[in-house]
């Protein structure tokens, strides 16, 4: 099959189902509509479950039931939205339920804006939900690489029982590219869920329970160092990330999802002006790639710029990871705005104006 | 083509706006070239002005967005007063003359009015419109084949709407004949 | 030696954790009897909710999920839609259901989710210390109404039953109590009556049971018993508020 196109969030629900998608809760919010509305159509159509909640907190908590009783399950919302469920999330997470979270970022705080943003790196790769919990969070620059990771995200949420979240700006979501549904998706070893809760009939002599409460402290944090164990491997495993250019660079941009696509082209620009630049790309924004900035061989670095649509969230991670070896400096567009590679290329040639640290 | 082509297309809402930037993607989809539409979106789509950005290209297509277009296309003034500055030197603009008189353009930038309104209205409905600039801006362009923008336009349109087809194609024509006529 | 009185196989052997004359314990049972009786406890998942009944999970002898405070019925959606054919049962206090879990509650009722709720109503928050509920009594005095509560300050006691007997796609609706033998049986018929309906694919159903809690009420486990009786029920009248099954038949 060639290349169909196709608009952000509804490649977001098809590559979901084409990950094995069994039920979906979600409520409106814009910018993610589609995302549903396709759902409401397709996923019934394969007799699967469709619900529209009747808010993110009842959507989340679905998720939860349907993760509980051994369903691949999901849920998608844009930055308000995201907020309400965090309450699920750290349930999920506590309870080690796998889930796939599509969150698609408009502007904030509050209200914000429905315009394009990464001003909720922080809601994703921190989470507003209580306790020790991490979710996997990967931030995809094209829709091609949207469907490709959720095509595997369930996969990995299984192989975890952990919440993956995908995590893309309002633009991903809204616009249309050409895409392939069909590139093939690598294959892990997934064991039977044998923790579902779905009737002790299909598991005769014991009882399985879904639970997140541990009231001694000793039992709790026995179970708090398991998840820290789990999230370990994930950081072993599931750290993704793209070099591009980093042959020798004068400067380096540290930048994810749209951003990055926007940098591709002011690196253009730049080599024309006879600057190299090279880019560090996350693609997974939690497990964080830190371990490319201590291997990084560039011996005349002038420094790393790290460019996001926020005023600097991913750049705590960039000075942590970094470690003092860099300069580091920052260049960012807030409220909905996207900044044009031109605006890129700008900070560059100013970096010593953007140096934070 | 050695360099991704950006294209601007604003207009009031209704006017096919989106239409004509989706129909270009999916001609380009076609033709297994990268292509990527980006709608303006939100309050401003209910009514009032649209537009949205289409960029065509032969290699994987980086930024998204861009401030200067190479081609803007301009269904009514406010559009053209809007984007006419945010245009590469030596770019173009298409713009509907049925609605835009005597424009004052940039210099170094070449226009071209099209009077898709009363082409339309000729061939029998307004509606069409969208259509007329889309068959001017492929004659213009020279990007796709008729073939290829008749086969995307039935896909479009879907059962539903078969009976449109060929209203549609005929305004393709019509816009092609427009732009050559002033192209000379 | 014939058996005439043991222990339900619905229940596991646990111990209950609820304090010495908590009707909960009453209610236990009666579910636990009711699943085991309609030969369901195989297929059944009790959802249980936060507040005293937290560790029902620990209780019912069959699958449980512990769910976040007043999601309950959100988290029942989730299971049964997938397993439409098992039991999914949530149990719940009026903290959890009638406040903050309201919203969850009223909607899986409007949709018609084929789940049964039990609904302990013991107007007050029991496990976090006496605090007032929405269905405390005028006058309650609890931890956070301690000049007992105001209608003009607090709102009056929320009837869940009768609000929820509008709701189109409720196919069983009862209020009941624990506080005689007699009402037991009542209460145990009810829970039996919502639970085959579920079997029976008609829709949601739920059973409000008036319960007591002599420890943050203060008062002696027999005193909770009449004071149900004498105050409770004249607010909260016991009653089948619908009966899908019995509209059918007429």
């Amino acid at each position: 099959m060639g290349k169909i196109l196709m608009k952000g969030n509804e490649a977001i629900a098809r590559a979901a189902m084409l990950g094995g998608l069994e039920a979906f809760f979600g409520y409106p919010i814009t910018p993610q509509n589609e995302v549903p509305e396709y759902l409401s159509r397709y996923l019934l159509e394969e007799g699967k479950v469709f619900v529209q909640a009747e808010s993110e907190v009842a959507a989340i908590n679905m998720v939860y039931g349907a993760a509980a009783a051994g369903f691949r399950t999901m849920t998608s919302s844009s930055s308000p939205g995201i907020a309400l469920k965090q309450e699920g999330i750290t349930y999920l997470c506590g309870s080690e339920l796998p889930c796939v979270i599509s969150s698609v970022m408009r502007g904030g705080p509050g209200l914000g804006s429905i315009q394009p943003s990464q001003s909720d790196y922080n809601q994703a790769t921190r989470g507003g939900g209580n306790g020790d919990y991490h979710v996997i969070v990967f931030g995809p620059e094209t829709i091609q690489e949207t469907i490709d990771i959720l095509k595997e995200a369930f996969d990995i949420a299984d192989y975890y029982r952990n919440p993956v979240m995908v995590l893309v700006d309002g633009l991903i979501g809204q616009m249309m590219e050409s895409v392939d549904l069909t590139k093939p998706v690598k294959k892990r070893f997934l064991p039977e869920k044998d923790y579902a809760a779905n009737g002790t009939k299909n598991h005769p002599g014991e009882r399985h329970i879904i639970n997140s409460l541990y009231l001694e402290s000793n039992e709790l944090e026995h179970h708090n160092l398991s998840l820290k164990k789990k999230y370990d491997l994930a950081t072993a495993n599931e750290t993704r990330v793209e070099l591009i250019n980093m042959n020798d660079p004068d400067y380096v941009i540290v930048a994810f999802g749209t951003m990055a696509r926007v940098c591709r082209s002011a690196i253009e620009k730049l080599a024309e002006k006879n600057i190299r630049v090279g880019m560090i790309r996350p693609i997974s924004l939690w497990p964080f790639p830190s371990s490319v900035f201590e291997t990084m061989d560039a011996p005349h670095l002038k420094g790393i710029l790290c460019v996001e649509m926020n005023l600097g969230m991913m750049l705590t991670d960039v000075l942590v990871a970094n470690n003092g070896r860099h300069s580091v400096g920052f260049f960012g567009r807030a409220g909905g705005v996207v900044p044009d590679p031109d605006e890129v290329v700008d900070a560059i040639l100013h970096f010593n104006e953007r140096v934070v640290k | 083509m050695c360099k991704p082509v950006n294209i601007r297309v604003a207009g009031f809402g209704g006017q096919g706006i989106m239409m004509f930037g989706q129909m270009l993607a999916y001609c380009a989809t076609n033709d297994n070239m990268f292509s990527l539409w980006v709608p303006s979106y939100g309050p401003e789509t209910r009514g009032g002005t649209a537009n949205c950005s289409v960029i065509v290209s032969t290699k994987m297509i980086n930024s998204p967005v861009f401030t200067n277009a190479d081609v803007l296309v301009a269904f009514n003034q406010p559009s053209l007063e809007k984007f006419k500055e945010m245009i590469v030197p030596g770019g173009c603009i298409l713009y509907n003359s049925s609605m835009i008189h005597d424009p004052i353009l940039p210099e170094g930038v070449r226009g071209y009015g099209i009077p898709i309104n009363d082409i339309a209205l000729e061939l029998g409905t307004i509606q069409v419109s969208n259509m007329t600039m889309l068959g001017a801006y492929l004659e213009f362009s020279e990007l796709f084949s008729d073939a290829t923008a008749e086969k995307v336009l039935e896909k479009y349109l879907g059962e539903k709407k078969a009976h449109l087809l060929g209203i549609n194609k005929q305004a393709i024509l019509r816009g092609r004949e427009a732009l050559r006529a002033l192209k000379g | 030696m014939e058996v005439k009185y043991k222990k339900t196989k619905g229940l596991t052997d646990s111990p209950l954790s609820y304090c010495p004359g908590c009707t909960h314990g009453i209610i236990h049972k009666l579910v636990a009897e009711v699943l085991e009786e309609l030969g369901v406890l195989g297929e059944s998942i009790v959802i249980a909710s936060v507040g005293c009944s937290v560790f029902s999970y620990r209780f019912f002898n069959c699958d449980a999920v512990q769910s976040a405070h007043g999601r309950a019925c959100a988290v029942a959606t989730g299971i049964k839609r997938n397993l439409p054919d098992h039991v999914v049962f949530t149990y719940q206090g009026d903290g959890d259901l009638a406040s903050i879990g309201i919203a969850e509650t009223i909607h899986a009722a409007n949709r018609g989710e084929n789940i049964t709720v039990i609904f302990v109503n013991n107007a007050i928050y029991g496990m976090t210390g006496g605090q007032m509920a929405p269905t405390s009594l005028i006058g309650q005095k609890t931890t956070t109404s301690p000049m007992g509560r105001m209608a003009e300050v607090h709102g009056s006691p929320l009837h869940i039953s009768e609000i929820f007997s509008q709701i189109d796609r409720v196919a069983y609706l009862e209020r009941v109590s624990v506080f005689n033998p007699r009402q037991v049986r009542n209460a145990k018929n009810a829970i039996r009556k919502a639970f085959t309906y579920q079997v029976e694919k008609r829709g949601f159903t739920m059973v409000e049971v008036l319960s007591s809690c002599p420890v943050n009420w203060g008062m002696t486990p027999v005193d909770s018993l009449k004071w149900i009786e004498e105050k409770m029920v004249p607010v909260f009248p016991l009653k089948v508020f619908k009966d899908k099954g019995v509209e059918n038949n007429v």
